[in-house]
């Protein structure tokens, strides 16, 4: 009974080593999910360093939206596992991460999307994902607050239903892995800021951070937005451009939208949380900054667009807005894997606005390929080579962008 | 943030009536490798601090200028034609 009230610490602090044989930069859920499977795979001298609090970049930022109806080949099979590690993660870190796989519909409002839609069903289908086109009547019968009538500005032609899609509570994703890793005795050092990284003869030797430096043989970078300062302290300039991203959410309302509904043409994407709130995103501002915050004009823009889908939400009033900084590809896939000019710098970048749905699986794939130093064939696309050998990706199904 | 640039023809305009045309880069020469024109096709500074990029007045005079800007802040430090 007494342990009922004893107060356990989710993760533990601790002072820093001389040496660690892994060093990950960044305590977002895709560092924090590496960390945990190399500490499952017996790799537990790793250190999780941050230059803020656990989750406070994008794994804090994102709008929790979980699904893996992906249109590339190369990606439908990757964000399928990602789902299904999802579905097991509960029960996997023994910590309830909040997975609510209430439906996922995208919305097309013109013939070229319909098409796109109908090209992602057919690869979905092929790959074994769960989604398909849906008409008006039926998009109406799922969502009844929504306007389906052919007078709105851009009337809804057609959706692509992804069943299991859905939103996550993305903090417990982040604190579960965190609570996961410590447990498998990995160090997790948040306020420790990255300022350099040593090599020799083409090898990573040390980091120095604000707290002193660590010698270690590999280090993986895992800082999305800002993970092009810390490639360049290797000498390295990645294909990536920084965009913020922006999103708000309202006032809690009684349930009336139990589907994520997200609409390209419109540029916006709209779920409703367990508690009430609505969680409105917008695409990316339209030029490059590392700067958070938010800007009128894209919340005009997220609320114009809601309000085309649900006219009924005319009074609602939004309690908050905010940013995250998005490491942009040219092609909207990841970067992941080995930079082959320097030998143990490893990056897991390029996340964009599709991130945080890919949590576990990065963290799997990257974890194996330290271990065992062989890339796994899941991720063997995403190689930062592929610029360089006209292999690009271009995974038009990405969320949050014009195409 | 949402700024204001100032346009070399027009004055300063809401950033909403440019295009952002990205990080001025040095342009290979012919004899460039292969390899270095991909580098300066996809790889990028992305600096986060004072940078020299490239913008366009898409709902004004439509001409390309520069711009020096820091991204960290937004703060747009000075605007010249592409001429200067």
């Amino acid at each position: 009974m007494l342990q009922l009230f004893r107060k356990e610490r989710m993760w533990r602090p601790h002072f820093l080593k001389a040496r660690y044989d892994v060093v990950i930069i960044g305590a977002g859920v895709h560092g924090l999910a590496a960390a945990y499977y190399l500490g499952k795979r017996g790799v537990t001298n790793v250190a999780v360093l941050d230059k803020g609090y656990l989750g406070s970049g994008n794994s804090g930022r994102n709008t929790a939206i979980i699904r893996a109806n992906y249109r590339t080949p190369e990606g439908i099979p990757f964000y399928h596992e990602s789902v299904r590690l999802y579905e097991g993660l509960s029960q996997d870190l023994g910590y309830n991460v909040l997975f609510s796989q209430q439906g996922h519909l995208t919305l097309a409002h013109t013939d070229s999307a319909v098409d796109g839609l109908r090209v992602r069903a057919e690869a979905n289908a092929l790959l074994g994902v769960d989604s398909r086109l849906i008409g008006p009547d039926e998009i109406k019968r799922l969502v009844p607050a929504i306007d389906i009538s052919t007078s709105a500005h851009q009337p809804i032609r057609a959706a692509l239903y992804h069943p299991p899609g859905g939103i996550i509570r993305h903090d417990a994703v982040v604190w579960g892995y965190a609570r996961g890793a410590d447990r498998l005795g990995i160090e997790i050092h948040p306020h420790t800021e990255v300022q350099g990284i040593q090599t020799e003869n083409g090898q990573v030797t040390a980091v120095q951070t604000n707290r002193g430096q660590i010698k270690t043989g590999t280090v993986l970078n895992v800082t999305s937005g800002w993970c092009s300062t810390i490639a360049r302290m290797v000498g390295v300039n990645l294909p990536i451009v920084s965009h913020p991203l922006q999103a708000c959410v309202t006032e809690p309302l009684k349930p009336f939208l139990d589907k994520v509904i997200v609409s390209s043409n419109l540029h916006v994407y709209v779920n409703q949380t367990d508690r009430g709130e609505l969680v409105l995103g917008a695409e990316i501002d339209p030029y490059s900054s590392y700067s958070s915050a938010s800007t009128l004009p894209t919340l005009e823009m997220i609320a114009a667009h809601t309000l085309e889908l649900f006219p009924a939400l005319v009074e609602v009033r939004v309690l908050r807005q905010w940013a995250g900084v998005c490491d942009m590809t040219p092609d909207y896939s990841p970067i992941m894997g080995e930079v082959p000019e320097v030998r143990g710098f490893l990056v897991d970048v390029g996340w964009g606005t599709y991130g945080f749905k890919a949590g576990p699986v990065s963290g799997k794939t990257m974890a194996e390929l330290i271990a065992t130093g062989r890339t796994p064939d899941l991720i063997k696309p995403f190689a930062l080579s592929r610029f360089y050998e006209d292999r690009l990706v271009g995974e038009k199904a990405a969320a949050a962008v014009s195409h | 943030m949402s700024f204001l640039l100032c346009c070399p023809n027009c004055g300063e305009r809401s950033v909403y009536e440019f295009r952002f045309g990205g990080e001025v880069r040095q342009r290979p020469t012919e004899e460039a490798s292969l390899r270095e024109w991909a580098d300066y096709l996809y790889a990028r500074k992305n600096e986060a601090g004072v940078q020299k990029e490239w913008w366009y007045h898409h709902l004004g005079c439509r001409t390309w200028f520069f711009a020096v800007r820091d991204t960290t802040t937004n703060t747009v430090l000075k605007t010249f034609g592409a001429d200067k």
